[in-house]
């Protein structure tokens, strides 16, 4: 997986080097050397540090797991091409064309960019596209062909038992949906300090990654998300995705590795 | 056409926003557009401008007229709590309803001036503080264009100071929320329901060429009328 691969730093020793041959020389030069060491030792220096190349990070632009036209009808391939080709391909080359600007901020996870980058509220230029990229990736995630329906097991019971019931639930999300203001996005969280599932809505390219909860599905409720299909219906937009695309085995497998972070209570151990 | 023209100057004595009183409690209703649906094609197409005033702006008056409704009944209850509740839905679509309002007075179809440059005092501001229109706009595409997420790109007068702003709101913010004494002469709309259907995701290209139908006319009343 592209995105999480970690670039080492091993190549800008630019300022260090040279820092470190000036040191190297006056030692040198309280020895009394001859005068031919001395004159090679200039010419290192007027050269420069030879390993001062500049290192890019790359993030790649990943496909959502299933080919374009695979939500159709309830998101159209029109709508993929866009918002995965142009939009969320944009957000990737933006990324990659200001971190090229910036040496302090590659090595990073897209994880640790993100919070990194979010500065603790007062968010760098680089936050909005680094969080934009995590978060389509996951939104294409997050849903599946074929999808809809309910939650089974373990997630299930979580759902029923933070929420009432999968209705209850169900219907606060599209709520959330409908009372969002502005670009942002809803998700299903799993709180780490209530040890609960939760419905969280966010502004423009907040994600749950910045709170440190755990984020489990999500809907992009930016208007390019659904004004080419559903125009302004963000109401009908919702429920389809609530009942024809969202994955619920993505949400198991997120909800499993959750919980080896945040304990939700006794293991269920099957007696033999 | 007349008829809406009509409606419209009768409106603008209550800024406008076209509001009626009924039990004492003030409604505000949807202002008609001084122009078709397709008259400012092909800068803006008449399906944009149909769903734009039609669906988003009727759903910004409706919901500010529902809480307005709900404010009226907390504050008769002295509930505060519900109060500060309504806060932020006030602010959103009661934003929402000033600035289109304003928006749709900000456009015209080429054949009724739309695109023609300022002239007289506001014509000449935009010389003196920014050199040129070309700059102005210029400026006004930039930060348009780098806006994040949702808002407005706007052309002000300080009423207080006599000068020119250019300023960025988000979501439905009005202008007079960066400032107590900015007075809005242009909004530009930046959401993508604003351009989308026919720009997709190239914002840039909405922003040029919307100025083809930047009603100058009524931003140079406005500026007349606050710096005489």
């Amino acid at each position: 997986i592209m995105m999480e691969t970690s670039w080492s730093c091993c190549t800008n020793l630019g300022p260090s080097g040279s820092s470190l041959l000036v040191t190297s020389d006056m030692s040198k030069l309280f020895q009394k050397p001859n005068f031919a060491q001395l004159c090679q030792q200039k010419k290192k220096e007027l050269q420069g540090p030879r390993r001062s190349a500049k290192v890019h990070a790359y993030y790649g632009l990943k496909s959502p797991p299933y080919k374009l036209d695979a939500l159709e009808p309830y998101m159209s391939q029109r709508t993929l091409e866009m918002h995965w080709g142009k939009h969320h391909r944009g957000y990737v080359e933006n990324l990659n064309k200001q971190l090229e600007k910036n040496d302090t901020l590659y090595g990073y996870t897209m994880d640790e960019l993100i919070k990194v980058t979010y500065n603790n509220g007062n968010p760098l230029p680089e936050f909005n596209n680094a969080a934009q990229v995590w978060n389509h990736d996951f939104f294409w995630e997050s849903m599946q062909p074929g999808g809809g329906n309910m939650p089974i097991f373990d997630l299930l019971q979580q759902i029923e038992k933070d929420f009432g019931s999968f209705t209850n639930f169900r219907e606060k999300f599209i709520e959330a949906s409908l009372t969002l203001f502005g670009s942002g996005w809803v998700w299903l969280v799993l709180r780490r300090n209530e040890k609960r599932l939760a419905i969280l809505k966010t502004s423009n390219a907040i994600n749950p990654l910045i709170s440190a909860d755990i984020p489990i599905i999500s809907l992009d409720m930016w208007e390019h998300a659904y004004y080419l299909d559903y125009k302004n219906d963000k109401g009908k937009y919702a429920n389809v995705f609530m009942d024809h695309l969202v994955s619920w085995n993505a949400a198991t497998v997120r909800m499993a590795r959750a919980q080896a972070f945040v304990n939700l209570g006794e293991p269920k151990i099957p007696v033999a | 056409m007349a008829l809406r023209t009509l409606v419209t100057r009768k409106s603008l004595g209550n800024l406008g926003l076209g509001f009626r009183q009924l039990r004492g409690l003030q409604t505000y209703s949807l202002p008609d557009l001084p122009y078709d649906y397709g008259a400012l094609e092909p800068a803006i197409s008449g399906e944009i401008m149909q769903l734009h005033h039609q669906k988003h702006h009727q759903a910004y008056v409706t919901n500010y007229n529902k809480a307005l409704e709900q404010l009226d009944a907390a504050t008769a209850k002295g509930d505060s709590h519900t109060v500060a509740k309504l806060l932020s839905a006030l602010k959103f679509n009661g934003g929402g309803h000033i600035n289109h309002s304003i928006f749709w007075k900000n456009l015209a179809p080429v054949k009724e001036g739309g695109g023609e440059p300022p002239h007289g005092s506001l014509g000449w501001a935009i010389d003196n503080h920014f050199g040129s229109m070309e700059v102005l706009v210029q400026k006004m595409n930039t930060e348009g264009a780098a806006l994040q997420g949702s808002g407005w790109v706007w052309l002000g007068v300080d009423k207080e100071l006599k000068t020119l702003v250019v300023q960025t709101t988000e979501n439905q913010d009005p202008l007079v929320s960066k400032g107590a004494n900015l007075v809005p002469l242009l909004g530009i709309d930046v959401w993508e329901h604003a351009y989308y259907l026919q720009y997709k995701n190239v914002r840039p290209d909405y922003l040029k060429n919307i100025w083809k139908v930047i009603n100058w006319k009524f931003a140079g009343e406005v500026y007349a009328k606050e710096c005489p």
